[in-house]
């Protein structure tokens, strides 16, 4: 049943040709049934595939599929093949599952919207490009993915496109992304190069042989890696389109923005983790980055007031988890966290966006406000959201992920305890920030009436986000609690285990209560500072070095700022002073030349025939000298 | 013969000049038909009387006669003239008068550097040259029919007063 | 028969040929252009016919002929085209007739 899985991508994309080729002439329950229909037979052609590769692992736990020869010039022969593995496996599963739940909300929540069929056209080209990525067998085609994804992103971002704000902001994330992106293509090259394979087992395989650990080569193509990772992950210096990604629909932000679009920097370096290896120094500047973007998220999230926003900036933060974990080696635990991270945050999204649609659209936490009583399927499930978020121990699929993952960066060598420290600091905050708008838009007086009601297409994918985001960390729990592996298990012949201490040390124990003391701790006080005694934060944000700081923080550290005066101005600049072309220059002269010698030739040619018969004589004259004197 | 010859090119060559450069047309057209008869007379002393008699019947006579015509129909006044001796201004001359002469200068160069030999004198009749005519040059001979029956056709429908 | 210079009436064909060019660029009468290009058709003739006297043989008046033949055509078809300029009211001026002009 394996070769099954070319379906998988397929469906989605048949899905999109439907629409985008019907422009827009189908009833809306038909695209819905169409655009939900194809991502729904997409999850069960993957569950089958995953079935058959569980039942019966292919040889080397990897099933090859070559669909079609791509290109072929001289060595360069790429196909479009595609190569599940255990870790395509898990990005498959929650690729199509998720999607398909968001589609599903998607459905209703988009259902009112007159670009009902634009809508999921997209969303399902996304899907296709999105499993295309995840299950590419060579970097090209995962690079092709890559830009339909990030396509798909600019779409979407960009879906209302009548305010030109939306624009500007698809326009922002397309063109930071590209930073990345032509990082990842000149790796991809550079790989080629020195390698002679896109193939990316092929590709490990002779990595490992041809360069030593350390080697300059395999810093220069881990980093160049790492560059198209840092765009479309959203990782410092490449975070400040995310923010502004919001200004697209709410399932959007879900799908794309959390859950699984922005996770393709992880899984890129997951799946090339030999290179990685063969890189320290870059595979710590990975484990650096992700820890300063994770505290300068998460700082960030504190101060916005837009609940979209907060819950982009969390995006930012525990994707920063993710790096961290890919950084110090702990690559299961990276992709753990992906996993509950697309559950909770997807969760997030959509019951932030349930809450929205029924007041209006409103995005201002302050503006909103006692709502639990009046919304409680949108505040349970947020609130499930919000738990799984910070971590709460036991209860929560979070907290199974986050432990491992600030475990691994305890005891990740002598830059460990600091790294531990940036994730330690920034999960307090996660669960204070988290809390924070929990406590502000649901409890409080209240500021807005809702509206209407959800219908069974909202709250389906909800309840099951929520339990997923409850329970979904079951399959790798720790030692004090079960002990169980599944996960970790299933990945072993794809990434190789984390190289930490032995399970039980007293420091580790330590380590991991330290950390599930912290989120409670949290979680307590955003309880007394935002809804006992509000009073307090309201002096304390008022005092003129914390304001400053907090406009500092909501503005995203400045980084806006910052490239707008280094590189955006500069570059409107340097546009403006080339407007008239300075190369074109030379050009237009040519044709200027041309032009000012076909004016003077056309003198000559003036009608009169006298004129023309004398210049005939005067020829005539010329030719008779020339043959008797030369 | 020879004072024939010359007295003939003299004449020739003067009343070319005024034909150039009368005012009047039809002064200019009786100038070009002294002209012509003069080089009648030249081609008869060269020995070529048929040539002659052609020149004086086709160029003299049909070729005239159309051009007499011509400015018959055309109807030109004083008016004319007077508009002619306007257009004829000596600074008019300067250029075509100094291509002129440049291209006498230069063919005369040229003949005297060939130069060489005395000329035969010898008739060459009519007979002679419709024997070689219609011999060798029958070619020619279509060829020049097919061009007057060209020349024909198109100023017949020039000619018509609503053709166009 | 006389005992000229062989050059002697080349002379005279150049002179006449140079004389009608000079006609033909001095002259704005469409009719007297006419009339110079004659000359300078009737100067050519005059080379050939001397040019075949020198050798004595009839190819020179033939294509003296061949000329006059030319020179006919040429004549009708620039006269009729000269009345129909005429009947359109136009001058018989050469440098107003530039439709040619680039």
């Amino acid at each position: 049943m394996l070769w099954l899985l070319w379906l998988v991508p397929a469906l989605p994309l048949a899905g999109f040709a439907i629409l985008f080729l019907t422009a827009g002439r189908l009833k809306k329950p038909a695209v819905a049934a169409i655009g939900v229909g194809s991502t729904g037979l997409s999850v069960v052609f993957a569950f089958i595939v995953t079935g058959a590769f569980l039942a019966a692992p292919p040889a080397g736990h990897a099933y090859h599929e070559v669909l079609w020869r791509w290109i072929a010039i001289g060595h360069f022969t790429p196909n479009v093949a595609l190569r599940l593995d255990p870790l395509s496996l898990i990005m498959m599963l929650v690729v199509t599952f998720v999607g398909f739940l968001i589609h599903l909300y998607s459905a209703e929540f988009m259902e009112a919207d007159e670009g009902y069929s634009r809508y999921f056209a997209w969303l399902n080209l996304f899907m296709a490009a999105m499993l295309v990525l995840v299950l590419a067998a060579n970097l090209l085609l995962l690079y092709a993915g890559w830009e339909g994804v990030g396509l798909c992103s600019y779409l979407l971002i960009g879906f209302w496109y009548r305010d030109p704000a939306n624009g500007r902001a698809a326009r922002k994330a397309f063109i930071v992304t590209r930073i990345g992106d032509t990082a990842f293509i000149l790796g991809i090259i550079y790989l080629f190069l020195s390698l002679g394979t896109l193939d990316i087992a092929a590709l490990m395989d002779r990595a490992r042989q041809a360069w030593p650990v350390g080697s300059g080569m395999a810093d220069l193509a881990a980093a160049l890696l790492l560059g198209g990772a840092l765009g479309k992950s959203a990782q410092l210096p490449l975070q400040t389109w995310l923010p502004d990604a919001m200004a697209g629909p709410t399932p959007v932000s879900a799908l794309i923005h959390a859950a699984t679009m922005v996770t393709a920097g992880v899984y890129l370096i997951a799946r090339t983790h030999v290179l990685f290896m063969l890189a320290p120094p870059v595979q710590l500047a990975v484990a650096a980055v992700g820890a300063a973007t994770l505290l300068l998220a998460a700082f960030s999230a504190l101060n916005q007031h837009d609940l979209k926003r907060i819950i982009a900036y969390s995006t930012i933060s525990q994707i920063g988890y993710m790096f961290l974990a890919l950084g110090v080696g702990a690559w299961t635990a990276a992709i753990f966290h992906f996993m509950t991270h697309a559950f909770f945050k997807s969760l997030l999204f959509l019951a932030a966006g349930a809450v929205m649609m029924r007041i209006g659209d409103e995005h201002d936490i302050f503006r909103m406000g006692g709502l639990w009583r009046r919304l409680p399927v949108a505040f349970l499930t947020f609130l499930a959201g919000a738990v799984s978020l910070s971590a709460l121990p036991i209860i929560s699929a979070g907290f199974y992920s986050k432990d491992i993952i600030l475990l691994a960066a305890w005891q990740s060598g002598p830059s460990g305890p600091g790294l531990w420290a940036a994730g330690f600091v920034a999960a307090f905050l996660t669960a204070l920030y988290i809390f924070r708008a929990v406590f502000i838009v649901f409890f409080g007086p209240m500021h807005t009436t809702p509206t209407s009601r959800y219908g069974w297409r909202i709250v389906v994918p909800l309840s099951i986000l929520s339990v997923l985001a409850l329970v979904g960390g079951l399959v790798e729990t720790p030692a004090w609690l079960g002990g169980i592996a599944a996960f970790s298990n299933l990945l072993a012949p794809a990434l190789p285990a984390y190289r930490g201490m032995a399970a039980g040390s007293a420091a580790q124990a330590t380590v991991m209560a330290v950390d599930a003391f912290i989120a409670v701790f949290g979680v307590t006080i955003a309880y007394f500072a935002f809804l006992r005694r509000p009073a307090l934060v309201t002096r304390l944000v008022t005092a003129p070095a914390a304001r400053a700081l907090s406009r500092f923080w909501l503005a995203g550290w400045g980084f806006d700022w910052l490239y707008d005066r280094v590189l955006v101005r500069p570059f409107v600049g340097l546009a403006r002073l080339n407007r008239g072309d300075v190369i074109d220059a030379f050009y237009s002269g040519v044709a200027f030349a041309n032009c000012a010698a076909n004016k003077l030739l056309s003198e000559t040619v003036n009608g009169r025939l006298r004129w023309y018969s004398a210049w005939l004589a005067a020829g005539s004259l010329a030719a008779i000298a020339i043959m008797m004197f030369a | 013969m020879n004072a024939v010859f010359y007295i003939a090119a003299a004449v020739a060559v003067v009343a070319t000049a005024m034909v150039v450069t009368r005012s009047n047309v039809v002064h200019a057209l009786l100038y070009l038909i002294v002209s012509l008869l003069a080089a009648a007379v030249v081609f008869y002393v060269l020995g070529a009387p048929f040539a002659a008699a052609l020149e004086v019947i086709i160029y003299a006579g049909a070729i005239m006669v159309l051009f007499v015509f011509v400015v018959m129909m055309l109807n030109l006044g004083a008016d004319a003239t007077v508009q002619e001796r306007q257009w004829i201004r000596p600074r008019a001359w300067i250029g075509p008068a100094f291509l002129s002469a440049v291209l006498v200068g230069l063919l005369i160069y040229m003949l005297a550097a060939g130069g060489g030999g005395i000329a035969a004198q010898r008739e060459v009749g009519a007979k002679q040259v419709g024997i070689v005519l219609f011999g060798p040059y029958l070619l020619a001979v279509e060829l020049a029919s097919m061009l007057l029956l060209a020349g024909l056709v198109a100023a017949y429908h020039l000619g018509r007063e609503d053709g166009g | 028969m006389v005992s000229l210079p062989p050059t002697a009436p080349l002379i005279l064909a150049i002179i006449l040929f140079a004389l009608g060019l000079a006609g033909v660029l001095v002259r704005r009468n469409l009719v007297v252009m006419l009339m110079a290009i004659e000359i300078m058709l009737n100067a050519a003739g005059l080379a050939f016919i001397a040019a075949g006297m020198r050798w004595g043989q009839a190819d020179g008046q033939i294509l003296f002929i061949l000329i006059l033949t030319l020179a006919a055509a040429e004549v009708s078809v620039g006269l009729a085209m000269i009345l129909r300029l005429h009947y359109r009211g136009e001058p018989l001026d050469a440098d107003l007739t530039n439709r040619l002009r680039g």
